[in-house]
C-alpha cells in the first residue's frame, strides 16, 4: 500500500516537557487513521506538527510526499484541517463561507459554483444557502465545516476531535461523511477520545504520555488485549 | 492576489455586519468630535469685563456701547489705571479688561492706527480665546461701518495679552487631538480585536493551515481598517474645518500623508498587541487602558504637556499621539511644511518600523 504520511522518530519538546517522544508510524493512502489518546497524551501536538502549525524538535516527517521542514507551503495546498471549534465564520452566510475558503485555496469561480451547488444539494442545505452560520443547528455546522475542509479536494484531511460536544446520532451521521470522503480517496487522519468512534477507523494508534503504545486495526487490538471493545483496550493501555 | 481579495472581502463582511464595529468606526468619531467641539465652541454670554478708557472720546464711547449692548458682555467696572488688573482677575469674576489708548479717535482717523489692548484671563484658555475674538470682532465691525471709505488699511489691531497662559497652547487642540484619539482607537483596537477574534474562534488555525501566507493574513486584516481610518480622518478634518472653523493653512496632501503614517503606526501597534494576547477582551482592555487613556491625557490634547509634572513630561515622549498632534497642529494651524515637522515625522516612522519588526518576530507562523 502507498504511504501518504511517514513519521520517523518525531520529537517535540516544550522546555523540559516531552510532548511527542520518538513517534514512528505510517499512514496509508485512502485509509481512516484514528489517533487516540487521553487528554494531554500529545495527539494535538502531533497533528499540529503534521499540518505545519507547529515546528518539530527533531525527526523525519513526510506528508503527502513533501518534507515537513522544507516544503510546508506545498503540504498546505494538499491538506485540509478541521478542529473541534468547527471554524466557520458565524457572521457570514453558508455561501459566503464556502466562497471564502474556495477563495483562499485559489479555486476558480466556475469550479466553485459547480461544487457549491453539488455540495449544498448533498447536505440538503440549499434553503440555508443565504442564512448566517450563527442561526444553524450544530449538526449542520459540523457537516458544513467538514465539507469546507475538503472542498479543495486535499489528499489528506486532518480532523482534530471533530465530534467534540455532539450527540451520538449526529456523530454517527458525521461519520457517514467521513466514510464518503475516504471512499473518494481522501486519507482521513482523525483524533478522538470517543472509543465507539475508534471502531469505525481502519487502523488506530493509541498514545500514552507522549508515546505510541499500540498501533493496529481495531479487531487485532481487541484480540491482543483480549477485550470486548475498544474501550477496554484503551483502559488497559492507559492504565 | 485572488486569495487576498477573498480575505479582504470577508473582513469587510465582518465589519459591516457588526453593529458595534460600525458604531465604533463611524458613530464614536463623529459623536466625540461634536462633543469636544461644542464644549469648546460654547457661546459666550454675560461675560464680565472691565474697561480702562484713556481717551474717553466719542469713538471709544461708541465702541464701548456697542460691546456692552451686544449681549455678550456686562460692564463690571471702569478702571482708572492699569494697576490691579491681575487682582481683578484673581477675584475671578472679570474675564477681560479692555484698555483704550490715548486719543483713540484722532489716531484712528489720522494715522489709521489706534491702540486697544485686550487683556484676558486665560486660566480657561478656550473662554479667553472666545472672549477676545468676540471683542475683536465687534471693534473691527464698528470701524468698518464708521469709516467705510477710508483708503488706508484701517484696522484696529488689538493687542492681546493672555494672562496665566500666555501662548494659549490648548486652543484648536481638539481637532488634532480627537483625530489622534480616534485613529488610535480604530486602528489599534479594531485590528487587535479582529485578529484575536480569529484566534478565539479557532479560525486562525484554519487560516494558518491554508496556503495563505502570514503576510497575506496581516495585510488582509490591516487593509480594510487602513481604508476606513483614512475615510474617518477625512471626515474629521472636514467637520473640524467646516463645522468648527479649524483652519487648514498648510498643505492638505502633507496633512493626509502624515495621517496615513500615524494610522500605519497604530495598525502595527494593533498587530503587536494581537500577537501578545490571546483573547478579544484582553486586546480591548490593553487598547482602552494602555492606549486611549494615555493618548487623551499625555498627548497634550486636553492638558498642555508643559504644565505636567516632569515625570509625565518624560513619559509623554513615548506617546506616538504626542508627535502626531504636534505635526497636525503645525500643518493645520501654522501652515508649515515638512521642513518644520521632519523630526516628529521621523520619530513616527521609527515607531512604525519598530512595531513592525517586533510584530513580525512575535507573529507565530507556527502557532506554538
Amino acid at each position: 500500500m502507498e504511504k501518504i504520511i511517514t513519521v520517523k522518530d518525531m520529537v517535540k519538546k516544550f522546555g523540559n516537557f516531552v510532548a511527542n517522544d520518538h513517534l514512528t508510524f505510517d499512514v496509508y493512502k485512502g485509509e481512516i487513521f484514528g489517533f487516540l489518546g487521553a487528554n494531554g497524551a500529545g495527539k494535538t501536538t502531533a497533528i499540529r506538527i503534521l499540518c505545519g502549525l507547529s515546528s518539530p524538535t527533531s525527526g523525519e516527517m513526510n506528508v503527502a510526499g513533501f518534507d515537513v521542514y522544507r516544503e510546508i507551503e506545498k503540504i498546505k495546498k494538499n491538506i485540509g484541517y478541521m478542529s473541534q471549534k468547527f471554524s466557520l465564520y458565524e457572521d457570514l452566510t453558508v455561501a459566503e463561507n464556502i466562497r471564502f475558503y474556495a477563495g483562499i485555496y485559489g479555486i476558480s469561480p466556475k469550479k466553485r459554483k459547480e461544487k457549491m451547488a453539488e455540495l449544498l444539494k448533498k447536505l440538503e442545505m440549499e434553503s440555508a444557502k443565504n442564512k448566517l452560520i450563527a442561526g444553524l443547528p450544530l449538526g449542520w455546522k459540523q457537516k458544513l465545516a467538514f465539507s469546507v475542509a475538503i472542498f479543495h479536494e486535499p489528499k489528506i484531511v486532518f480532523l482534530d476531535e471533530p465530534t467534540g460536544g455532539v450527540d451520538p446520532v449526529t456523530r454517527r451521521k458525521f461519520w457517514d461523511l467521513i466514510y464518503e470522503a475516504a471512499n473518494n480517496g481522501i486519507t482521513v487522519f482523525v483524533t478522538t477520545h470517543y472509543m465507539d468512534e475508534a471502531e469505525y477507523c481502519d487502523r488506530v494508534s493509541i498514545m500514552e504520555a507522549g508515546k505510541i503504545e499500540a498501533l493496529d486495526t481495531p479487531a487485532k487490538l481487541k484480540e491482543r488485549y483480549n477485550a470486548k471493545n475498544m474501550d477496554e483496550v484503551f483502559i488497559q493501555i492507559a492504565r | 492576489m485572488k486569495q487576498l481579495r477573498s480575505f479582504i472581502k470577508k473582513e469587510f463582511f465582518h465589519i459591516f455586519r457588526d453593529a458595534r464595529t460600525m458604531l465604533i468606526l463611524f458613530g464614536i468619531p463623529i459623536a466625540q468630535l461634536l462633543i469636544f467641539g461644542t464644549v469648546i465652541k460654547s457661546e459666550i454670554k454675560d461675560v464680565h469685563v472691565a474697561i480702562y478708557d484713556q481717551s474717553k472720546d466719542e469713538t471709544t464711547q461708541q465702541i464701548t456701547n456697542k460691546i456692552l449692548s451686544s449681549g455678550y458682555f456686562i460692564l463690571d467696572k471702569n478702571l482708572e489705571s492699569t494697576n490691579g488688573i491681575e487682582d481683578i482677575f484673581r477675584k475671578g469674576k472679570v474675564r477681560e479688561v479692555i484698555v483704550f489708548g490715548n486719543d483713540f479717535g484722532q489716531k484712528l482717523i489720522k494715522e489709521g492706527n489706534a491702540n486697544v489692548q485686550l487683556i484676558a484671563d486665560a486660566s480657561d484658555p478656550n473662554m479667553a480665546r472666545l472672549v477676545v475674538s468676540y471683542t475683536t470682532g465687534i471693534i473691527n465691525d464698528y470701524v468698518k461701518k464708521m469709516y467705510p471709505n477710508l483708503q488706508m488699511p484701517l484696522q484696529i489691531q488689538p493687542e492681546v495679552r493672555m494672562y496665566f497662559n500666555e501662548e494659549m497652547k490648548s486652543a484648536y487642540m481638539f481637532v488634532p487631538g480627537v483625530m489622534a484619539l480616534i485613529l488610535m482607537l480604530i486602528s489599534a483596537m479594531m485590528t487587535s480585536i479582529s485578529i484575536t477574534r480569529e484566534k478565539e474562534l479557532g479560525t486562525m488555525e484554519i487560516l494558518l493551515v491554508s496556503p495563505l501566507k502570514p503576510v497575506q493574513i496581516i495585510v488582509g486584516k490591516v487593509l480594510p481598517y487602513l481604508l476606513l481610518s483614512i475615510a474617518n480622518a477625512f471626515i474629521i478634518v472636514l467637520i473640524g474645518h467646516f463645522v468648527f472653523g479649524v483652519p487648514i493653512t498648510g498643505s492638505f496632501i502633507l496633512l493626509m500623508l502624515e495621517t496615513i503614517l500615524f494610522i500605519m503606526m497604530a495598525l502595527c501597534l494593533g498587530i503587536l498587541i494581537s500577537t501578545a494576547v490571546k483573547t478579544q477582551m484582553t486586546a480591548m482592555f490593553i487598547s482602552m487602558i494602555g492606549l486611549m487613556l494615555p493618548t487623551i491625557i499625555l498627548s497634550g490634547f486636553i492638558y498642555p504637556i508643559e504644565n505636567m509634572p516632569v515625570v509625565l513630561q518624560v513619559v509623554s515622549h513615548i506617546m506616538p499621539a504626542r508627535y502626531f498632534v504636534t505635526i497636525i497642529r503645525a500643518i493645520m494651524l501654522k501652515g508649515v511644511g515638512i521642513l518644520y515637522v521632519w523630526k516628529e515625522t521621523l520619530i513616527l516612522i521609527g515607531m512604525t518600523l519598530f512595531f513592525i519588526a517586533v510584530s513580525v518576530k512575535k507573529f507565530k507562523i507556527r502557532l506554538e
